[in-house]
């Protein structure tokens, strides 16, 4: 294995909560540079206190998280969290900021050039597909894909080689989502970064993953490749991909 | 003599008092502003201190102001000057609002904002500067302005240790029998109380962060 090439590994990483009820149990999987791994499951799961292992908003209680060849304990956190873009379905865009300085605070506090930051905002705004003058408005005046499409933004701003999702499009209706999924795509496809996905869609995870981690109870059930995971002939992946039938086969013809 | 002939007589004397009143006032609030606000921010990071920090200051809030003056006297430096156990005792009793509204202020950030900072690597400090205090600025203040305007009541018990300000006149008005007396006192700093709340509300309006109309 050459560890320049895989950009997150996990090697049996296990997370107890304080209780001593365990979220996560031996999990191991590798996330190859340039590859979107979708983490599907369902609430409960585990997907997100994954997520959260990478950039150490949480610590495993066993086992080891390797980003970019160096185990996750062995960063700082705040370059490791800098190295790793972040994005979650509250979006958390500060309210007191405009768009624009929203995206432009972490090229702040990272001494860029101003102009160079200026720049960047309109990029990135326009690589989201909005309208660079949007960057003077404050959050509440956006729609909620418009937040989305920001918040997917800021996580890029400092152009980390690293994209940590959880549920970015969550919170969306059907066809802005659906946007949005196919914006990101063609987005990863030009930018080629590492992105780590949390989904509880089995067709967002079938539309975006490179490969699906399938993960249950806090266990991970299946890591395959998209076309590995649709021929799958494990009992609870068949339950997953049978939800993508079932509304047809169940009301028949409308 | 009425009240009216009673201000105009003594306007020197009134005001200079008022003054005294002001003053007492707003060094005891800077004070706790200094000591309250990062003790309240203490307890956001450390929750072990929570519960005794707001203990003790809602004891000391729980203590009549007659008798904290009272407690005060014999105490080394400040007992020497009336003035500084005024402020001393008015800074005690402004401590609570200040502590619970910064820890209430800072605590009532958006989780998934404050989760979105650390996850995008800002240090705890530039969390708290950019990103909690800002948002947090307007309940802290509102804490602020109850504390100024329970203050300025306050102060007027300062002149039983013969600290000064307007509740000179009202404790005079009291001995002498003169509602006149009584009114000089009570009536500027009714007013004060007033224009602080006022001055203060518009501010904390000033600095809510801009929401949804």
């Amino acid at each position: 294995m050459q560890p320049a090439e895989t950009a997150i590994a996990f090697r049996a990483v296990s997370y107890q909560v304080r209780n001593g009820r365990e979220v996560l149990h031996d999990v191991t999987f590798e996330i190859p540079s340039g590859e979107i791994l979708v983490l599907l499951g369902r609430s409960g799961s585990g997907k997100t206190t994954a997520l959260k292992l990478v950039n150490r908003l949480l610590e495993p209680s066993h086992g080891e998280i390797v980003v970019h060849g160096r185990p996750t304990r062995d960063w700082d956190t705040i370059p490791l969290r800098r190295h790793t873009g972040y994005a979650i379905q509250e979006v958390g865009l500060f309210p007191h900021y405009r768009v624009g300085r929203n995206i432009a605070l972490l090229p702040e506090i990272e001494n860029w050039p101003k102009e160079r930051i200026a720049e960047r905002v309109k990029e990135l705004l326009k690589l989201v597909g909005l309208d660079p003058e949007i960057a003077e408005r404050y959050p509440h005046q956006l729609s909620g894909g418009q937040r989305q499409r920001v918040g997917v933004a800021r996580a890029l701003a400092a152009d980390p080689p690293i994209l940590l999702m959880d549920e970015p499009f969550g919170a969306l209706d059907p066809l802005t989502r659906a946007d949005l999924q196919h914006e990101f795509l063609s987005l990863q496809q030009k930018l080629n970064k590492t992105v780590l996905f949390v989904t509880h869609d089995v067709r967002e995870a079938l539309l975006l993953g490179t490969r699906i981690a399938l993960l249950e109870a806090g266990r991970l059930v299946a890591c395959q490749s998209r076309h590995a995971f649709l021929h799958s002939s494990d009992a609870l992946v068949r339950r997953y991909l049978e939800t993508l039938g079932e509304i047809s086969e169940k009301r028949g013809p409308a | 003599m009425n009240f009216w002939d009673f201000m105009r007589q003594n306007k020197i004397e009134v005001a200079s008092l008022a003054l005294e009143h002001l003053w007492m006032v707003g060094l005891s609030t800077l004070l706790a502003v200094a000591i309250g606000i990062p003790l309240g921010i203490l307890i956001t990071r450390k929750p072990r201190f929570h519960k005794p920090v707001i203990a003790t200051a809602n004891v000391i809030q729980t203590i009549p102001s007659l008798a904290l003056f009272g407690f005060l006297l014999p105490t080394p430096w400040f007992g020497d000057r009336a003035g500084r156990i005024a402020i001393l005792a008015l800074m005690l009793y402004a401590l609570l609002p200040l502590i619970r509204n910064t820890y209430t202020g800072i605590k009532s950030v958006d989780p998934g904002v404050v989760e979105a900072a650390r996850g995008m690597g800002l240090t705890d400090r530039q969390l708290l500067f950019k990103v909690e205090l800002p948002l947090a600025a307007s309940v802290i203040l509102a804490g602020i302005r109850i504390a100024v305007v329970i203050s300025v009541g306050l102060a007027t018990i300062a002149a039983a240790v013969g600290a000064g300000g307007l509740g000179e006149l009202i404790f005079r008005g009291l001995a002498m029998v003169n509602n006149s007396v009584i009114l000089a006192g009570a009536v500027p700093a009714a007013i004060m109380a007033l224009l602080a709340d006022v001055l203060l509300g518009w501010l904390e309006r000033r600095l809510a962060p801009p929401r949804a109309a």
